[in-house]
């Protein structure tokens, strides 16, 4: 059976894995091969990147980290950050991650979900939707979430966007839930729930992780294939290897 | 010991290329014939799709030399289905150096295409690929096509039934997961790769 995926996220700001509350605030968390191999040694599943500032500045990642943390890891890791290209995804790609994420470039241009699926299949192409509840009760897709000063919410409902990226060749999506993200009182599970009625690729959550319940109720009531969290992990609030061992005795099927 | 990896294209060849560099082997990256032929290892790596994979075989000449190597060859995920007879992606002939089709992953309630993530490895039979490994190991895998089970399976992996995860047939090997992203699990597989 496929185990559910426990995925550390680094936000990654000039070469250093940072931390934001609600996307704001950065505090530097440490250096990103030293947490890369922490995560890895706990057990962690699989390594999440973002370059957070690539896309505000309308730079891609930069690949001298992604050739060293591929090294030294042997667990999957994806690459997030201002992938606009099927070159500056290939060069990533080769640099060493097993994964290429794309959010606001996906969002300027849908076709490129179908051009990195088509160059490197859709297993390689993760696409981040970054989503928040309106006072209307509708879920809207936000871009350019890396910097407060650019972020900006779309017209584009979340649930509408989700099914023309895997239409387009999302091979898997993260739903990254903005307004439970950073504040640990738990994911969003009604927009996850939501999400997974309509989504066919895996999806995973992120965004509120706070406690080990959370993990489970993600798993268990919104039946997501991996979940993403990085506070509670940077800080030592959950320690991996306890985690596993609590969502096994729960009944998920985690690798120990 | 010569192990080269043939540069076929595929995304993960960095990725393997590190992995055997942890288990202290440089392997070297080629598409010349003489170099493959005379080596001691040889490994397929590969992401992508399977015509792309067979139309750059052909274009570097490749096609009749990876059928006729007598050396231990291990074809890892697109590179393990290259070895077999046809694949359902592109209705793509492969090399058929292994007796087995290619088959697409049917979605169902519960069974999301790709499958991708950590899975069990199921020994079936004795391998020496699968020395040390322990019951309920698990691997890391990223595939939409997969490979039934066969004479040729060694070793299975379930998802929504079993299907291959390691075949063998003489010098030729096949991992549809990818070791070089299996942790500590992967990495004994590659040596035991290495030793055979």
């Amino acid at each position: 059976m496929l185990s559910r995926r426990i995925i550390p996220c680094l936000d990654v700001r000039d070469g250093q894995v940072v931390k934001g509350v609600r996307f704001r605030d950065h505090v530097v968390m440490g250096e990103i091969v030293d947490l890369a191999l922490r995560y890895r040694d706990e057990g962690a599943d699989e390594l999440v990147f973002y370059d957070i500032t690539a896309s505000p500045q309308g730079r891609s990642v930069d690949r001298g980290w992604v050739e060293r943390v591929a090294r030294v890891i042997d667990i999957p890791f994806c690459v997030a950050g201002g992938i606009r290209s099927v070159e500056e995804a290939r060069a990533v790609l080769h640099a060493g991650a097993d994964k290429i994420s794309v959010n606001s470039p996906a969002l300027e241009r849908p076709e490129l979900i179908d051009e990195l699926a088509g160059a490197f299949g859709v297993q390689c192409v993760v696409v981040g939707i970054d989503s928040l509840r309106d006072a209307d009760g509708q879920w809207r897709v936000h871009q350019y979430t890396g910097d407060p000063d650019k972020t900006q919410a779309l017209a584009r409902g979340t649930l509408d966007w989700m099914v023309e990226a895997q239409r387009c060749g999302a091979g898997e999506i993260v739903l990254n839930c903005m307004g439970s993200d950073g504040v640990r009182q738990g994911y969003d599970l009604e927009q996850l729930r939501a999400a997974r009625a309509i989504c066919h690729v895996p999806l995973i959550a992120s965004g509120g992780a706070g406690a080990m319940e959370h993990f489970r109720e993600a798993f268990q009531s919104a039946d997501v294939d991996g979940a993403l969290a990085a506070s509670v992990f940077h800080s030592g609030a959950i320690a991996i290897p306890e985690l596993k061992r609590y969502l096994a005795r729960e009944g998920v099927a985690v690798r120990l | 010991m010569a192990v080269v990896l043939v540069d076929a294209g595929g995304t993960n060849i960095g990725s393997v290329r590190y992995a055997l560099q942890r288990l202290g082997v440089e392997a070297a990256l080629t598409a010349d014939p003489v170099t493959i032929r005379g080596a001691d290892k040889v490994i397929l790596p590969g992401v992508g799709a399977a015509g792309p994979g067979m139309a750059r075989l052909r274009e570097l000449g490749l096609v009749e030399l990876m059928r006729s190597l007598t050396q231990p060859v291990l074809g890892v995920c697109l590179g393990m289905q290259l070895l077999c007879t046809h694949s359902e992606e592109g209705d793509t002939e492969c090399l058929g150096v292994i007796d087995a089709p290619v088959r697409r992953f049917h979605e169902a309630p519960g069974l999301r295409v790709p499958h991708m993530g950590w899975n069990a490895l199921a020994s079936v039979r004795t391998h020496p690929l699968l020395d040390g490994l322990a019951a309920g190991e698990q691997a890391y895998f990223v595939h939409s096509y997969a490979v039934p089970v066969g004479d040729y399976t060694v070793a299975t992996s379930d998802f929504g039934g079993p299907f291959s995860a390691v075949i063998a047939r003489g010098n030729f090997h096949g991992m549809q997961f990818h070791p070089e992203r299996s942790a500590g699990v992967g990495a004994r597989l590659l040596q035991n790769f290495l030793s055979l």
